[in-house]
């Protein structure tokens, strides 16, 4: 999950709710290489970190199960992600819910958008989550870092397969 | 012997010996052959639609038993779970009772309600079993915030403006005329902030049920095992009452949270009975932090007016008050009843009004917690009167003096529903003033300034009202019953002892206060008393410990008993000595005529040997009592509370505590002693450190012991206390009650402290390090 979330002492205070994260990569193949990639769901699922299995559910809908750990807490979610706005090759939008049974749920929605920079694509992100349940209860001073660690080893891992050549022979290659 | 175990002394607790050496038995420690475990499905949502629960793939775990719902528990006709006590609107309307079913059907009100139990084999199989149901939620959008719950769409179906009640109490024309004319006014708007208790033993509970018998035993952490089965037998109706036994063995702290009726433990003894097998449930600490009720969370604005010789013209409160999701067992009494009546504190405030404004939110529910409503007026109280006299330049103990009920006053009728008995004000501020060197606190200030920090000194006279409840009063305010206690003594064949009482303990110290009580009345050795609480088995009925009532009530219960054993017991010694009854005395443990004597331990003897006996008089030695008092108990006390404050960093240390209070006649002070810092404990957690925080979404954001901050023995000062006493008029002991003083007195007189020390008028509790430092730096923001 991508995510932002007030820590808990924070939450007490008004306007610091729906804080977002952005991160920007320069990966070095091209815009279309980089579009096809990010709506693969076999790229997707070996970039997510604990990412089970990743399947398409229909149009822009993939299906996806994910361990994963946030502090105390570790748990398999079911998770649903859509893809929405989706403006081939400049980017689109991510919402993704998932559900960890008795851990909790999380919402998350990240806009991701791709710039051809010569030969060189830059990837920017915008991302936004909240949490509940238990991961609200116990975890939520947590979340903020381990929403970024997440999206940081995606981002990290889909820039090294896009870096190993295209995305497709990386993947490929790991699948 | 009767010197140093009698009325009085300082025995030590014979519990403890099993507590310390780890042999106590808690209800986990309990098992039951072929029992399976329960756990618990939780909503994740504040509030939310609940669809489908598909149990299909849990049920194919290998050892999973079963998957209930809502739907299940509804099916099978299940009932509500009730709140014991009807407030009427001051439109003369009924409360607003929502219905509150054990498991949820169709909706969701707060993150962490139950909607569903899965049971397996082991408690790794439940657990993976819980870990694979899927439910569909449709999420709603909750009520989270308390002040924003009056204009939010209804939580419960046709409830308008989220609004339980609209209560109020006193007369509010006089009290406006009062403020109106008075020479000046204090007002102040804060709040009291949400406390979540946290027992040492969570909730747990072991079910099961006997089809051939249809006998239903639930061992449970109940602090009112009688009051559980009465619940669960006539509204939730689970099981007839003689079916059904509650036993509540050793229990590890409650400070009111196991007072009440909850959907675990009634959902699991109605599944024992489903799959045929004894359930466990043991609650993890963080279902606790989510599913045990919380506590206070009021909005108030309150204001004192005085007239120009500092005399107290009216008071008026205004308060909102968080029920959270559904009304618990007491929820409704503890901002009205238990908050409204003690706003007269231990002055002569000639014209009160309070109104409380009771509303659902989707958080946890909201119910009786050490004080329950008396912390929260007493803060009221005890802050207006405070910064009045700052606000006046007075000083704040000289203008409590101008304001007290004098001694010649009792009993004193408050204009807020209560008669006070007894009680001398001026002697327990007396005594704390001399004990807390409050003439020396001006070179100490000056002191702590020259080491770079700010010092403040801080009083609170709270009052209380304790041993609910007298049953004419507590019916006529709106129980749903009388709050009366039962006691029977039982004289053994050979003269040994055993009391059976209703009054749970569950770290009071019954077992050795009751038995100094009895072995007391009766002349017996205090060894030779046993003390028998906790299960609706052995004890005939009770109802239970809490609001300080055990020894007022359960207490004088058992002195009742004790007479009625003394009188039977003359009339055999009298046959015995050829005598008759009015020419026999008892004292000592023996019935003395003339130089005739028998002890009691041989008229027991005869009783249940009747060789030589009474023709009319039936064997045995055993009486049972019900003792229902005729008035609350009224303890105060004078609370001061010393603080330092460092200037850079903005934390704030505790110290010096002193507690004076008047509890009445004391029959054990080394426990009450330990009843007294306990309190203090609590109530400066809550002062300094405890706060239950919701999100705008309803998520609790601290729900566990790395951000829900609980007091430590580092955080507090070595307690100086002490003891005034007037007696209580109305009970056979005399006694007060001595469990809340120190969490009602407490939260008041450290932040009043702390203002002082800072210079600010006020200060929102918690009072941590970073809002001290606002408040030091004149930076904005709540700071938390």
């Amino acid at each position: 999950m991508i995510a932002q979330y007030g820590a808990a002492q924070q939450a007490s205070n008004e306007g610091l709710r729906g804080m977002e994260q952005i991160g920007e990569y320069r990966i070095p193949a091209e815009r279309q290489a980089v579009w096809r990639a990010l709506n693969d769901p076999a790229m997707l699922k070996c970039c997510i970190d604990g990412c089970m299995s990743m399947e398409r559910r229909g149009a822009g809908e993939f299906a996806a199960v994910v361990k994963a750990r946030v502090g105390p807490l570790h748990a398999t979610f079911n998770a649903v992600l859509r893809l929405a706005d989706l403006r081939p090759p400049e980017g689109y939008s991510i919402h993704i819910e998932a559900k960890g049974g008795p851990v909790g749920v999380g919402k998350g929605r990240a806009e991701v958008t791709l710039e051809a920079d010569g030969g060189v694509t830059v990837l920017r992100y915008k991302a936004s989550a909240e949490v509940g349940g238990r991961l609200a209860q116990v975890g939520s001073r947590l979340i903020d870092g381990a929403a970024r660690n997440m999206a940081e080893r995606f981002f990290a891992a889909f820039k090294a397969k896009m870096s190993t050549g295209t995305g497709r022979l990386a993947v490929d290659g790991g699948a | 012997m009767t010197e140093a175990t009698g009325i009085g002394a300082a025995v030590k607790r014979r519990e403890d010996l099993r507590f310390i050496t780890g042999a106590g038995t808690y209800t986990d420690d309990l098992n039951q052959p072929g029992q399976a475990y329960a756990v618990f499905l939780r909503s994740p949502y504040a509030r939310a639609k609940v669809g489908a629960v598909d149990g299909s793939e849990a049920l194919a775990v290998d050892g999973v038993l079963a998957v209930y719902t809502g739907q299940d528990t509804s099916a099978d006709g299940l009932g509500d779970l009730p709140c014991g006590w009807l407030v009427k609107s001051k439109d003369g309307s009924d409360m607003v009772s929502a219905p509150h079913p054990p498991l949820a059907v169709t909706q969701v009100n707060y993150v962490g309600e139950p909607y569903g139990l899965v049971v397996g084999e082991t408690l790794a199989v439940a657990r993976r079993g819980a870990e694979l149901v899927n439910t569909e939620f449709i999420e709603l959008p909750p009520v989270a915030v308390l002040g924003g719950a009056a204009r939010a769409d209804p939580i419960h179906e046709g409830l308008a403006g989220n609004l339980a009640f609209d209560w109020e109490l006193g007369d509010q024309a006089a009290t406006d005329a009062a403020l109106a004319g008075a020479a000046h006014v204090t007002a102040l708007e804060f709040a009291n902030n949400r406390l979540i208790p946290n027992a040492l033993e969570p909730r747990a509970a072991l079910a099961q049920y006997d089809a051939v018998s249809g006998e239903y035993v639930l061992r449970t952490t109940s602090q009112n095992p009688h009051l559980e089965r009465l619940v669960l037998s006539a509204f939730v109706q689970i099981g007839p009452e003689h079916k059904l036994r509650v036993i509540a063995p050793d229990v590890g702290g409650g400070f009111g949270s196991k007072i009440f009726i909850y959907a675990e433990e009634t959902a699991a003894l109605w599944a024992a009975a489903k799959v045929g097998r004894p359930i466990k449930w043991t609650a993890e600490r963080s279902e606790s932090f989510l599913s045990d009720v919380h506590a206070r969370d009021h909005l108030t604005r309150a204001e004192l007016g005085l007239d120009a010789d500092g005399k107290f013209v009216g008071l008026r409160v205004r308060t909102t008050a968080n029920l959270g999701a559904y009304l618990s067992t007491f929820a409704s009494a503890v901002p009205t009843f238990l908050y409204g009546t003690l706003l007269s504190g231990q002055y002569r405030t000639p014209n009160i009004h309070v109104q409380v404004q009771g509303v659902y939110t989707n958080t946890a529910p909201v119910d009786a917690y050490r004080g329950a409503g008396r912390p929260e007026a007493a803060y009221v109280v005890e802050r207006l009167v405070e910064t009045a006299a700052r606000e006046l330049g007075l000083d704040p103990a000289q203008l409590r003096r101008r304001n007290f009920i004098q001694p010649q006053d009792f009993p004193y009728q408050t204009p807020v529903a209560l008669v006070y008995d007894t009680g001398n004000y001026q002697a327990g501020l007396d005594r704390a003033l001399e004990l807390a060197d409050y003439p020396g606190f001006p070179a100490r200030r000056a002191a702590s300034e020259r080491a770079g920090k700010r010092r403040g000194i801080g009083l609170s006279c709270y009052i209380e009202a304790c041993g609910l409840a007298p049953s004419q009063l507590a019916i006529s305010l709106g129980a749903g019953v009388g709050l009366y206690e039962s006691g029977e003594v039982r004289v053994n064949p050979t003269g040994s002892v055993t009391v059976f009482t209703g009054a749970h303990s569950h770290g009071q110290g019954h077992e050795t206060t009751f038995a100094q009580v009895v072995s007391d009345q009766l002349g017996v050795p205090f060894d030779s008393v046993e003390v028998v609480h906790g299960d609706t088995g052995r004890v005939e009925f009770g109802l239970g410990t809490y609001g300080s009532r055990s020894l007022a009530v359960g207490g004088s219960a058992l002195v009742k008993a004790s007479e009625k054993v003394i009188a039977k017991g003359r009339r055999i010694a009298a046959h015995l000595m050829q005598t008759t009854p009015d020419n026999v005395a008892f004292q000592d443990g023996a019935y003395r005529s003339g130089n005739q004597q028998k002890t009691i331990q041989e008229v027991a003897f005869a009783a249940y040997v009747p060789a030589d006996y009474p023709e009319d008089l039936e064997p045995g030695l055993s009486e049972k009592a019900f003792y229902d008092p005729k008035n609350f108990t009224y303890p105060a006390g004078t609370h001061i509370a010393e603080v330092e404050v460092d200037t850079q960093t903005g934390a704030i240390e505790l110290v010096n505590f002193v507690a004076v209070d008047d509890f009445g006649r004391i029959i054990n002070p080394m426990i009450v002693d330990g009843q007294v810092h306990g309190g203090i404990a609590q109530g400066v957690g809550q002062a300094l450190l405890e706060h239950g925080v919701y999100d705008e979404q309803g998520q609790l954001q601290n729900g566990s012991y790395m951000d829900y901050c609980l007091p430590r023995a580092d955080d507090l000062p070595s307690f100086l206390t002490d003891l005034t006493a007037t007696p209580c008029d109305h009970n056979p002991l005399g006694v007060k009650g001595c469990g809340e003083a120190g969490a009602i007195g407490a939260p008041a007189a450290v932040v009043n402290a702390v203002t002082d020390a800072l210079g600010v008028r006020d200060i929102a509790m918690p009072v941590t390090s970073e809002r001290a430092w606002r408040a030091l730096q004149g930076v904005a923001g709540e700071g938390v």
